[in-house]
């Protein structure tokens, strides 16, 4: 069975190698003669339909693969799962009893050994069919998204090197095949925001991306080692069940969160994510909506056990997501560029996620704490991670299609696009529907599950927490309303000429079939996964006594807020349909609109003093440094220049010097003697 | 099979030998010759991995259990397999000094000679179709082979003196490569590069010289497995500081790394591959061998000292690559960063630490090998290695150099995966826990420091990349030739290790952690 899932992993990395070596076999040198020009040249096609090939194929049966292993999960086939799961949720054991884990080798490392080791429990399905089906719905819009680029076979290979990545994080079994996972996705990540590198901002989001995560990958790197040192290895299972005092507990989630900031894209890491928005749409919905930025929540989820056993750290992340969450939806209230008011929303929404998880486990409404069919903010925020995964795709691919059309990404140019896109704005209708958490789309339960557990939980930060969670609601109300209404209603927006993206972007205005079906495929989970998901939890829910239904209280206060906040923003979208309604913001709307100034202030704090400190670790390094080395030399010489005067030639000199030193020999003799 | 390694030695030298012939004299084969010398060195260097690997598994067959036992008492495992030296070779060389020929591989220094001949191999490789540009090929193959003999011995060696021999037969042909066949001010960096590095040997000399006139024998297997039982704790002390000081120039230790910048921006491609690739790898190789083994108290005494000044080595390194202007240069201050967690692996004392160094010695060997023969590619077709020259758009113009730079930069950034981060990886988890002796708050600052210094690093050649691979602008590259396949064939063996010891970095580590286990566990049984 764990074959199953190394082969789940394995085949997108085949795929990757594929294409960046096999794509262009017979071509590979003559192309490289003329320097890979920009033209889009048959050899590039074939090359592109090959690398399509690869790409889909492997995405489409590691999905199926997935698929089948979550069957036979919910059913259990093997019969032989070990009584006690230690430390691990019980919750998704509910639903999805099985497990699979094998280990292929211990690597000795002369301490704690690694293992390679995978692990397919509930967990791991759930996201691993999140990464699998957003991944192929990707990888096929992509095929009409990015006709005609000459460099579409890599970029393929990098969206199937990422889902392998992915999945190995998801699937890991131990923390450093975790890691190693965590880091190649924030590779892929680079990669791909810098696809068209030709362009200098694309270049810098890309090394900006790069550069932010990596920092609070150190930090997860630590984490790590703390936890494998203090449990004596860095299998997760161990670590999960060894037995840690609080204090290191504590110190290793802290670290830990370093690096879920870092990914996820939270207070104080979250800078790069609006950038990041510079790379190809496709890649936004896939890597900075769906999954890659959700890979912190689910490490959270993944050792909840060890937060829930350090209540600092669980403030600590109550506090970054009340501060992210509403700081980024004003932020996408204010933006005019469609992909940030996404972007910004997705931060928003990780947040919301970070806060359930910061919820801990709900004592007051359905469970016992601790308990194997407990309640947490864990499922709360691996709900709201599938169906933000589905929703945000879907939002992302639209705008996508929306953008392709208007031939920019600015809001103020489009407007009107409802009679001619009509099936982008369905589904884009659908995808803001669920963001707002309008039933009965599924954001409308996920995010009830989310501020629910919030509400009931009992943390030292829940009040800000709830209230900022409330908040929120209203203005992703307000900036979902307003992006809708921009893009899709309202005058016709002044069109440029669609502006090649410095590359040949000669589409048919007609989206090909390959860009629709994903977009269609995608609204479905994102109307009705909420559905799927209370049956699911109702079927798993029967045997262990719990369930999770619907909180309808706290759902009719959000959605009351929500519905406020759209409705401002109608009306004063009504009054004046040409004009922004962001001007609701009023003075705030310049600091919003710049997130507040967190990138000047990294740029002034940050980068800018380092860069200060680099120069001037080089001129010392030439003048002190190497100026003692140097002048050491030169002391030499000139020593020896001064012995040189000795040795002039003159022999009148040596036979003084030699009687001298013969006189002073006798009389020190004479002196010692006597 | 004792033979093996002395053929191993003496075929670079016989074949440096017969080309200097005057019947040699004739044009053209000169690189050829010298292509199959360092290829019939390689495949005996191939060939002593296998004498090296069958007892390995026999003796893990024999005892199937005991290496999957995590935490068990691997002692005994690690004497027996591969914490002992094989292939060993014992022959008088000057009797009246007690000196000895003795030479021999375990798992520390096995990686090594293989990476030397396979750079060496490579290096001809890629000269067959780049002619040197300071002409007299015929001499520089003379050199270079020279040059492999003393890399090769100096890790083959077992007798301290012999050890000190080899290593100052590589300072002279290295010195004859940077003055002759480097760049526009080559006869400045290669004086201060042979006075630089003859310095440091003479204070190693002296710390030998310490170790001889106190232990009273020469035999390095003999000294390692005493562990410094009989010589006092003073002078340890000073045999460390003296061996240690001597090392640290050649690894080089900030702040003794002055000579290498200069070294490597003017020594021709093949001479900056090999300096960096094995050259500095003798330094720490030193640590490994002689100065941590052979006076551990001594080595408890510097520890705190060698783990600051590599921290800061990897911080300075970093910073100054951030500012840095040239390629070649850049590349250069880089291996100060990355020498920096070697060091710092070493110093924590533990086998984690030392298996961090070993296996960033090798990844650092095969990255900054690509990467010194893909800044020399750059510089011949553009002419220049000056960042701000060169523009950007190297992806666009030379779509396949480009690509295999952004692969040798990731690679070197330290990405999972690739070789370069197990290094690093387990020199912080080494200093995370440092030895019982050692203070473990200052291990765990240098933790942190050594971790500021990976992002940056990440930083550095990440702006590098930007700046030259991305963009639109920049120098017409003359001729406009992408990679070349005799250039492939340079690289690829070197990409190819350096995918496989990412993903799979049991291929090293179950060389090493046995003989480094040998050198610490014997410490602990013999006090």
């Amino acid at each position: 069975m764990i074959a199953i899932v190394a082969l789940i992993i394995l085949l997108p990395f085949a795929a990757a190698v594929a294409g960046l070596l096999g794509s262009r076999v017979g071509w590979r040198w003559s192309a490289g003669r003329v320097g890979g020009g920009s033209r889009t040249e048959p050899r590039d096609l074939a090359a592109g339909r090959r690398a399509a090939w690869f790409a889909v194929t492997a995405a489409a049966v590691s999905t199926a693969l997935t698929l089948w292993l979550t069957l036979r999960q919910a059913l259990d086939l093997p019969r032989s799962v070990a009584p006690l799961r230690p430390g691990g949720s019980g919750f998704w054991g509910s639903f999805l009893p099985g497990r699979v884990e094998g280990t292929l080798t211990l690597v000795e490392t002369g301490s704690v050994p690694i293992s390679v080791s995978l692990r397919g429990d509930g967990l791991s399905v759930l996201t691993g069919i999140l990464v699998v089906v957003v991944a192929l719905a990707v990888q096929v819009y992509s095929v009409g998204y990015m006709r005609g680029d000459p460099r579409y076979p890599s970029y393929s290979a990098f969206i199937s090197l990422f889902t392998a990545a992915m999945l190995l994080v998801v699937y890991a079994g131990d923390l450093i095949v975790l890691y190693v996972g965590w880091e190649i996705m924030g590779l892929c990540s680079y990669l791909l925001i810098g696809h068209w590198w030709e362009d200098r901002a694309s270049s810098r989001a890309a090394v900006k991306a790069f550069l932010v995560t990596r920092l609070g990958d150190v930090g997860f790197l630590f984490g790590i080692f703390t936890l494998g040192m203090a449990a004596g290895s860095f299998q997760i299972d161990d670590v999960l069940s060894a037995d840690i005092p609080t204090g290191t507990l504590i110190v290793a989630t802290l670290l830990l969160l370093m690096g879920v900031a870092g990914k996820s894209a939270q207070v104080p890491l979250q800078t790069w994510l609006p950038d990041a928005m510079a790379g190809p749409t496709p890649i936004s919905a896939l890597i900075h909506a769906a999954t890659m930025v959700a890979a912190g929540i689910f490490v959270v989820a993944r050792l909840y056990p060890l937060f829930l056993g350090a209540r600092p750290t669980l403030d600590v992340l109550a506090v970054i997501a009340a501060i992210g969450m509403l700081g980024a939806a004003l932020a996408a209230l204010a933006q005019d560029d469609l992909k940030r008011v996404l972007a910004y929303s997705t931060i928003s929404q990780l947040a919301y996620m970070a806060g359930a998880l910061a919820a801990g486990v709900g004592v007051a409404a359905h469970g016992d704490a601790g308990g194997v069919g407990r309640v947490g903010g864990d499922q709360a925020a691996i709900f709201h991670l599938l169906s933000h995964g589905a929703f945000k795709a879907l939002l992302f691919l639209c705008a996508g299609a929306v953008i392709h059309h208007a031939g920019s990404n600015l809001m103020s140019r489009m407007g009107g696009l409802r009679t001619v896109l009509p099936v982008t704005f369905w589904t884009m209708t659908i995808g803001f529907a669920a963001l707002i958490g309008l039933p009965p789309a599924s954001g409308f339960f996920s995010k009830d599950a989310v501020i629910s557990v919030i509400e009931h939980s009992n943390g030292a930060a829940q009040p800000f927490l709830y209230g900022s969670a409330l908040l929120t609601v209203g203005v992703t109300g307000a900036y979902a309303a307003r992006a809708w209404l921009r893009t899709f209603f309202g005058p016709i927006g002044v069109r440029p000429p669609p502006v090649p993206r410095s590359l040949s972007r000669s589409l048919p205005r007609s989206l090909p079939r390959s860009m629709v079906w994903p977009i269609v495929v995608l609204a479905v989970p994102a109307l009705l996964f909420g559905f799927a998901w209370l049956w699911l939890t109702w079927q798993g829910g029967v045997g262990s006594g719990v369930g999770w239904g619907v909180d309808w209280g706290s759902a009719a206060v959000s959605l009351v807020v929500a519905l406020l906040g759209a409705g401002i923003v109608y009306a004063l979208w009504r009054s004046d349909p040409a004009q922004d309604p962001a001007r609701l913001l009023g003075p705030f709307r310049v600091p919003c609109e710049r997130a507040f100034y967190v990138d000047s202030a990294y740029a002034a704090l940050v980068a800018r003093p380092i860069l200060r400190l680099a120069r001037g670790v080089v001129r010392a390094d030439a003048q002190v440094i190497d100026g003692a080395v140097r002048g050491s030399g030169r002391a030499t010489m000139g020593l020896s220049g001064l012995v040189r005067l000795a040795q002039n030639g003159n022999a009148q000199l040596y036979v003084t010097g030699l009687v001298a030193g013969l006189l002073l020999i006798a009389v020190m003799a004479a002196v010692i003697l006597t | 099979m004792g033979w093996l390694l002395i053929v191993l030695v003496a075929v670079p030298l016989a074949g440096a030998a017969v080309l200097a012939l005057p019947a040699f004299r004739a044009r053209g084969i000169a690189v050829t010759f010298g292509t199959t010398v360092s290829g019939v060195a390689l495949a005996l260097a191939l060939a002593a991995v296998a004498a090296f690997a069958v007892p390995y598994g026999q003796g893990g067959s024999s005892s199937p259990s005991s290496p999957n036992s995590p935490g068990g008492p691997s002692g005994s495992d690690g004497g027996g397999l591969g914490g002992d030296m094989r292939l060993q070779t014992d022959l008088p060389w000057i009797p009246g000094l007690d000196l000895r020929f003795h030479l021999g591989v375990d798992g520390i220094s096995l990686p090594l000679v293989v990476l030397t001949t396979l750079l060496t191999f490579l290096c001809f490789v890629h000269l067959t179709r780049h002619p040197p540009v300071g002409g007299r090929p015929r001499a520089l193959v003379v050199t270079l082979l020279v040059l492999e003999v003393g890399m090769v011995g100096t890790f083959l060696a077992l007798d301290l003196l012999l050890f000190f021999v080899f290593f100052e037969v590589v300072l002279v042909p290295m010195y004859f490569v940077i003055a002759l066949w480097g760049g526009t001010r080559r006869r400045a960096a290669a004086v201060k590069f042979i006075l630089y590095t003859l310095l440091g040997s003479a204070v190693l000399l002296i710390g030998l010289l310490v170790v001889w006139t106190q232990a009273g024998t020469l035999d390095m297997v003999v000294l390692a497995e005493r562990h410094g039982g009989g010589m006092s704790r003073s002078a340890q002390i000073l045999a460390f500081l003296a061996i240690g000081a001597g090392l640290a120039v050649k690894t080089p230790m900030w702040p003794l790394h002055t000579w290498l910048p200069d070294a490597h921006t003017e020594a021709p491609t093949v001479g900056s591959v090999l300096l960096a690739g094995v050259l500095l790898k003798m330094g720490s190789y030193g640590f490994a061998r002689i100065a941590i083994p052979v006076l551990p108290e001594g080595a408890a005494a510097f520890a705190p000292w060698l783990g600051a000044l590599a921290v800061i080595g990897v911080i300075y390194g970093s910073l100054a690559c951030l500012a840095q202007w040239d390629l070649k240069r850049m590349i250069a201050y880089s291996s100060v960063g990355h020498m920096g967690f070697v060091l710092l692996g070493f110093a924590t004392l533990t086998p984690v630490g030392m298996n961090a160094a070993l296996f960033a010695n090798v990844a650092h060997g095969l990255i900054t090998g690509l990467l010194f023969f893909l800044a020399g590619a750059v510089k011949e077709r553009y002419g220049t290695a000056d960042l701000a020259r060169l523009g950007g758009g190297m992806l666009r113009r030379l779509p396949h150099m480009g690509s295999l730079l952004t692969f040798a930069c990731v690679a070197s950034l330290g990405l999972p995966g690739l070789a370069g981060f197990w290094g690093e990886m387990l020199a912080l988890l080494g200093a995370f826990q440092p030895a019982a002796v050692l203070p473990r708050p200052l291990f765990l600052a240098f933790m942190a420091v050594g971790g500021a210094g990976a992002v940056l690093t990440a930083a550095y050649f990440l702006r590098m990349l930007s700046r030259v691979t991305h963009g639109v602008h920049g120098v017409e590259p003359g001729g406009a030739v992408d990679v070349t396949s005799r250039e492939l064939a340079a690289w690829v063996p070197l990409v190819v290790l350096i995918v496989l010891l990412g993903l799979w970095p049991k291929a090293l580590l179950a060389v090493t952690t046995p003989a480094v286990q040998a050198v610490f566990t014997s410490g602990t049984v013999a006090p």
